[in-house]
């Protein structure tokens, strides 16, 4: 057969497009469950970091990081809406993305300033037990930067609103500026912060120049220097999630029930 | 017939300095400057190339006297894509943190100029050994300037190499100040310029007539 007949042309594409889809799948069902896992790793090193368990910018080998999540973390499910905990189903195989993306499991939001469209049901939370036995909680936030969401943990004392940490996991914001996001130094600026105010109002935000102490100046944090939208985005993100529609219901609980 | 005749000695080496895919043939700059701000992404990214190059070289050259020359563009692309779809996933399950931050990078070595250049301009006409060892040196050329970006950018930037702290730096007590402009893409361009201007002074061969 000629090598430039139309048969032959499409049957050689043909031949070449299934042995490259072949080698595609093959090598995603093989390594699929080492990813995963590996995922599922890095989330656990970021709540490790958002508790301060783990000093922010610094890194640990796979297998202390495991050991440190089993025995201080301890992975809850919470209804966002009436701010209890959820039983019958398991934190280790709950996928709050995924839940948010499926309209069985979640709910428009509300228009809101963090441009937040669907909230979950169901998130999950992390309960953790501090080096002199401080329980913390760890609450997932995500929202809108200046290209694209924001996914990170804020970790709370047992009173809801002294903040130990924040720490985002995945950003797409510019390296150098909203990238900042990410830098162990300004990470380290969130230790002691209040998220609340007298009244239980989300007020903690970002502002220009330079914040004061947490002790005098606790509902302020430094913004990050040319990543004006960036930090806003934060400010905004955090706000939504501390609030009615995020897990104000169920910090309420928490601090009636006298901490986590 | 040796492993290395002459031709494939040639493959191997001349593209490290004599015919530099990024210094002299000016392709691949665009991933050099993005992921050149540390050591450790530059050799991965460079690693991940120097893989697709090599391997679809050795693939296209295999089907080279099949393919059809009226979709042999559209075949280099299935199979280098293809390949960086493996590369991809294989940087997911072993080094899951640099993979993160490469993000997009390794994706869009599928549209770097370096592989399809290389399989049109030198694997259609060549055998599989050669090729392959001509996506090899292409890769090593590319990494050779990668390398050297992502230590200068990483070393003046932030005074560590491989995320190690060499020099002590002024805000923790030392004395070096570290120049953030490395860590800007603009610097990695200064570099690459400074590397082209050595190189084609040490081989006038390399310029370009007026």
């Amino acid at each position: 057969m000629k090598t430039d007949s139309p048969a032959y042309t499409l049957a050689f594409t043909a031949a070449v497009c299934v042995a490259c889809s072949l080698l595609v799948a093959g090598s995603n069902v093989l390594l699929r469950e080492r990813q995963e896992e590996n995922r599922r790793l890095y989330l656990q090193k970021n709540v490790l970091q958002a508790s301060g368990l783990v000093a922010p910018g610094r890194t640990i080998p796979d297998r202390e990081a495991r050991e440190i999540f089993s025995q201080r973390v301890e992975p809850r499910l919470v209804d966002l809406r009436s701010g209890e905990y959820v039983r019958g189903m398991d934190p280790r195989r709950f996928d709050q993305r995924r839940a948010r993306g499926d309209p069985a499991q979640s709910r428009e939001a509300a228009p809101n300033p963090a441009s937040v469209r669907r909230i979950p049901n169901v998130a999950l939370v992390y309960l953790v037990t501090g080096e002199a036995g401080a329980r913390q909680v760890v609450i997932p936030v995500e929202g809108l930067g200046l290209y694209g969401t924001l996914y990170g943990y804020l970790a709370l004392e047992r009173d809801t609103t002294t903040i130990r940490g924040l720490s985002f996991y995945e950003n797409r914001e510019t390296p150098g500026l909203g990238g900042e996001v990410d830098n162990p130094k300004w990470k380290a600026l969130w230790d002691g912060r209040r998220a609340y105010d007298e009244n239980w109002k989300p007020r903690i935000t970002l502002v220009k120049g330079q914040a004061g102490p947490p002790q005098r100046d606790p509902y302020r944090v430094d913004a990050i220097a040319g990543a004006t939208m960036t930090s806003n985005g934060v400010s905004r993100l955090l706000q939504f999630w501390l609030d009615e529609q995020g897990f104000g219901p169920y910090l309420r609980r928490l601090r009636e029930r006298g901490g986590p | 017939m040796a492993l290395l005749d002459k031709p494939r000695r040639a493959a191997l080496l001349d593209p490290l300095l004599r015919n530099n895919p990024i210094a002299l043939q000016m392709l691949g700059i665009c991933s050099a400057l993005a992921v050149t701000t540390r050591l450790d992404k530059a050799l991965v990214m460079s690693l991940s190339l120097t893989l697709v190059a090599a391997f679809s070289s050795l693939a296209v050259s295999l089907l080279r006297r099949h393919t059809p020359s009226s979709v042999r563009i559209i075949v280099q692309l299935a199979i280098i894509s293809s390949l960086v779809i493996v590369v991809d996933q294989v940087l997911k399950a072993y080094l899951y943190e640099i993979s993160l931050e490469l993000s997009v990078f390794v994706g869009l070595i599928i549209t770097n100029c370096i592989v399809l250049g290389r399989t049109e301009g030198f694997a259609m006409q060549n055998p599989p050994l050669t090729s392959f060892i001509d996506g090899i040196g292409n890769g090593l050329g590319y990494s050779l300037v990668l390398a050297t970006v992502g230590f200068i950018r990483e070393f003046v930037g932030t005074g560590a190499v491989f995320g190690r702290q060499v020099l002590p730096l002024a805000g923790e007590g030392g004395w070096y100040q570290p120049n953030s402009m490395f860590l800007l893409a603009p610097a990695a361009f200064f570099i690459i310029a400074v590397m082209i201007w050595l190189l084609r002074t040490a081989r006038p061969e390399q310029q370009e007539r007026e």
